[in-house]
């Protein structure tokens, strides 16, 4: 291939980023010095370095957390280095949120905006920020500060969240949660001592009943000594004992469903894909929580990350996939430096790589940071984002089981489905299956935040009431009086507070015509203002969608404007129309978009006027 | 066309559209099935020389039993599917996805807009009058959105840009269709001076950091221009005759020929007004270019006319 690049030398500090990274330039061909006599006559290394193409969202990140932008000069050494044509890597560089394509001061303060932290003060703190910093962008006196509204940084249990990300030699990136206005304009002030967050420890600490949460908050999440004293490694044994056709055969047995939000059977899956004869396979964990209200997998990953390693090493063993990535969000700093410890340790310690325990199997796991782009929870835009193209979801049929990632089988699983399996091969797959209802077998972990008095990370049987469940949560505060649920994140939809009997398993949430979705359980007393809340939906679906397909890429715009009309009280022609409008809008959405981010970008605005009654005289 | 390959025989599939059986083979579409039992269907992102992107949607139809509408161009038929291509359900989604575009997008050089519009009976006004074009389109940082009022409906409206003498591209005309991207890159051209840029609504086709034509890998082959179904890329002399109000297309004369500036024997057809040519494209259909050229014989026909000259 011949990429024509803009002509502007990057300078040391960008190319040293870069082959920090890649390693130096092979020759003049991929980025190195001209050598007149070789590199006129032959060209080497073109195949090779095209090979490297998934690397690209790595090296995009690795100019970003240098600089803070990807400058020109970077870009067209990216592209020579990966023989990735300039205009592809810009089209990549700019579809994530996280990544600048502009010029940009180093340290940015992203600012969560969203439906969970709107009900704690997060409006406020963000007037504070334009107030008294300036509006979002505006660069500090000194040159190194900004600050950017951002959608959900996953720390809803703990909000209003800020997540600072500093580039330099040493960069760094932090949540601060819950953070004051004081917190943000001392992280913008580079002033020592701000604290960043803690991982979270369950509300249920001590709960003997607990299953997936039983070591978050009692073992030392930095620690693989700690995490086997704690019965870590156990599972991975009793895996080898059982032999990969014997563990699929329990999680198959276990009748475990996938926590993602579609319910997939995981023994189904992992089955497909263990009897798919083209090699390799790959094994994806899907870390990419992005759903507003979503922070289950956060708390895991922070507190407990060997167990995400040890699953995904036995689902490894279970099915021949021999190279497996965990793709992270770029929102979670914290989780990411406790998962790569993890992997380091265990390679350190033979339970990754060649030869694992002993018993002559491999399995390489490397960590991909997203960057800020909530469609890469899509399960093929995740192969994409890996690929080193543009997030946007593939068509399917073919389905991942058969050409997943780099068109190879591939086993993609949320994190929670994956530490499930370590119960399965503790207890046996009927034994696994003995807790939860008929349809729903397990434990599974539900997001309480909103206005709750005990937000958090709940964990109970599938079969309890949602009534049980926000009542663990402590109910709404004193005082105030319930208006409104959302089950299963924004994708997800709203139920009225006379509806809290609803039994929490997937079939019963299918038969109440709702979802479980990603687990999320956002709770509005009469103090939230729903059209607010609605119209925050909105804008997320408006911001997350690709652009790939027209139904959700102008879909939601249109969404967004006929709520902006309704909930400012000036329709075009009148409510009824305007209802009838974003019905339509949404049924076109649903039916014809590409992905689930479409179908369901309409799910939560459409439950809240038929279910809940907004704009028809019901919930404000 | 003639090539003589050995065919493995291909077995056939029977569908059903509309309640007619058919059969097509193995590995075909259902908007091949469609088509084979007489049956129109709306398509924008589909050309028949490039792979199907599927990302327009206005050919979507109701395969009994999906959970939802299927893409035409692209989902390959399988045996015993039932296919609906007029239900209430598809011409709903049909009409929304006209709407969407009609009322975001200019799609006044779209041929094919007027007749899928009324077909539909679609009313993109029904969103309300469109925002003005917004000069720092190119550059909307990717996740973020000004908050609306929805009193005036969004629109991809931006200026146009015309840096060179040969193309001119007017993305508030581009509909998102991936073609002119495909083609540009892996497809036919393997040149990738532009690509998909940003994300969501303020997705664009773009050079690398929005530089000029010139300054980017752009061999100005026009292969783009030929698989544009929305104008949005235009011949700059078919730009120009339409600003002055001088573009006459029922006049023109259309004359197939052969390229004569190498060996290969390209087809031109040179697009004749006023015994000028003013527009050259090349037949898709054509077994060796599949409607692709080269810059020599998509915009060489220059020297036979001395345009400028010849005007001033």
């Amino acid at each position: 291939m011949d990429i024509k690049l803009l002509d502007v030398a990057p300078t040391e500090v960008e190319k040293g980023a870069v082959d920090l990274l890649l390693g130096p330039p092979l020759s003049g061909w991929d980025g190195g010095e001209r050598d007149a006599l070789t590199d006129t006559r032959v060209a080497e290394g073109g195949h090779e370095s095209r090979e490297d193409r998934h690397l690209l969202l790595p090296v995009l990140w690795a100019v970003q957390d240098r600089i803070g932008y990807i400058s020109a000069p970077a870009l067209a050494y990216i592209s020579k280095r990966l023989m990735v044509p300039p205009a592809e890597v810009y089209g990549v560089a700019s579809f994530y949120m996280m990544l600048a394509t502009e010029p940009s001061p180093p340290r940015v303060l992203h600012v969560c905006e969203d439906i969970a932290c709107k009900c704690l003060g997060s409006d406020d703190l963000i007037a504070t920020l334009q107030e008294r910093f300036g509006p979002e962008g505006a660069v500090s006196t000194d040159g190194r500060s900004t600050w950017h509204r951002s959608p959900c940084l996953g720390q809803c249990d703990r909000g209003p969240a800020v997540l600072m990300m500093e580039a330099g030699l040493e960069p760094f990136t932090r949540t601060y949660a819950p953070a004051s206005s004081g917190t943000a304009f001392a992280s913008l002030a580079e002033e020592e001592g701000v604290v960043g967050t803690e991982p979270a420890v369950p509300n249920q600490l001590g709960d003997p009943s607990l299953r997936l949460l039983r070591r978050i908050g009692v073992v030392d999440p930095w620690s693989l000594d700690d995490y086997r004293a704690k019965g870590g490694y156990d599972a991975l044994r009793n895996a080898i004992a059982l032999g990969p056709a014997g563990v699929i055969r329990e999680v198959k047995d276990s009748r475990l469903m996938g926590r993602g939000g579609a319910a997939f059977p995981t023994g189904v899956k992992w089955e497909a894909v263990a009897q798919q004869p083209a090699r390799p396979k790959f094994l994806i964990c899907n870390a990419d929580e992005s759903e507003p209200g979503t922070f289950k997998d956060r708390v895991i990953m922070e507190g407990d990350p060997f167990s995400l390693v040890e699953s995904m090493t036995i689902a490894a063993y279970a099915m021949g996939t021999e190279t497996g990535f965990i793709y992270l969000r770029g929102e979670y700093p914290e989780a990411e430096r406790a998962v790569q410890n993890a992997i380091d340790q265990a390679y350190d310690r033979g339970l990754l790589g060649d030869d694992i325990l002993g018993e002559g199997f491999t399995f390489d796991l490397e960590i991909r940071r997203g960057a800020g782009a909530y469609i890469c929870g899509e399960e093929t835009a995740i192969f994409n984002s890996i690929e080193g193209f543009r997030g946007e979801p593939r068509s399917k049929p073919p389905f991942p089981v058969e050409k997943g990632v780099f068109q190879k089988p591939t086993a993609i699983n949320n994190v929670e489905t994956l530490i499930n399996v370590l119960d399965v091969l503790m207890k046996s797959g009927p034994g696994y299956a003995e807790m939860g209802t008929q349809g729903s077998t397990g434990t599974k972990l539900f997001c309480l935040s909103g206005c709750v008095t005990r937000p958090g990370v709940y964990e109970v049987p599938f079969g309890g009431t949602l009534r049980e469940l926000i009542d663990m949560a402590g109910g709404v505060p004193d005082g105030r009086e319930l208006q409104a649920v959302l089950l299963g994140g924004a994708a997800g939809s709203f139920v009225r507070a006379d509806e809290l009997d609803i039994e929490l398993s997937f079939e019963a949430v299918r038969e109440a015509k709702t979802t479980l979705g990603s687990g999320v359980v956002m709770v509005f007393d009469d103090s939230v203002n729903m059209h607010r809340i609605l119209q925050r939906i909105a804008q997320f679906f408006r911001n997350e969608s690709c652009g790939q397909c027209v139904p959700c890429r102008v879909g939601t715009v249109r969404q967004q404007e006929a709520l902006a009309r309704l909930a400012s009280g000036k329709p075009r022609e009148s409510v009824e129309q305007e209802l009838e409008l974003i019905a339509e809008i949404g049924g076109c959405m649903r039916d014809a978009s590409i992905c689930g981010l479409g179908q369901a970008a309409s799910s939560a605005v459409e439950s809240a006027i038929d279910r809940l009654g907004v704009f028809k005289g019901g919930a404000q | 066309m003639s090539d003589p390959v050995m065919m493995t025989p291909k077995r056939m599939v029977e569908v059903e559209v509309d309640g007619q059986a058919v059969k097509v083979f193995e590995g075909q579409t259902l908007l091949d099935a469609i088509t084979k039992v007489g049956i129109e269907t709306p398509t924008l992102c589909f050309g028949d020389t490039l792979a199907p992107k599927n990302a327009c949607r206005v050919c979507v139809v109701e395969v009994e039993g999906a959970r939802v509408l299927q893409p035409s161009c692209s989902r390959k038929a399988e045996p015993g599917m039932k296919v609906h291509t007029n239900s209430e359900r598809v011409r709903a989604s049909r009409r929304m996805v006209l709407e969407l575009l009609a009322s975001s997008v200019d799609l006044s050089t779209t041929s094919v807009a007027p007749e899928y519009l009324a077909a539909y009976e679609a009313r993109p006004e029904k969103f309300g009058p469109q925002a003005p074009p917004d000069t720092h389109r190119d550059h909307h940082r990717a996740g973020h959105s000004a908050e609306t009022d929805g009193q005036l409906a969004a629109t991809v409206y931006q200026g146009k840009k015309i840096d060179n003498e040969l193309y001119m591209r007017d993305y508030s005309k581009c509909i998102l269709c991936y073609k002119c991207v495909d083609a540009c890159g892996e497809q036919w051209q393997n040149t990738y001076a532009i690509s998909v840029a940003g994300r969501g609504f303020d997705a664009r086709i773009s050079t690398e950091f929005v530089v000029p034509l010139p300054e980017s890998a752009c061999v100005y082959c026009g292969n783009c221009i030929q698989v544009c179904p929305t104008g949005a890329l235009m011949f700059k002399s078919e730009h120009d005759l339409r600003e002055e109000g001088e573009w006459r297309e029922e006049e023109q004369t259309v004359t197939t020929t052969i390229c004569t500036y190498c060996g290969v024997g390209c087809n031109l057809e040179l697009h004749v007004q006023d015994n000028s040519i003013v527009k050259v494209t090349s037949p898709p259909e054509h077994s060796i270019t599949h409607g692709n050229l080269c810059i020599k014989g998509r915009f060489g026909f220059q020297h036979a006319q001395a345009r400028d000259g010849a005007k001033k």
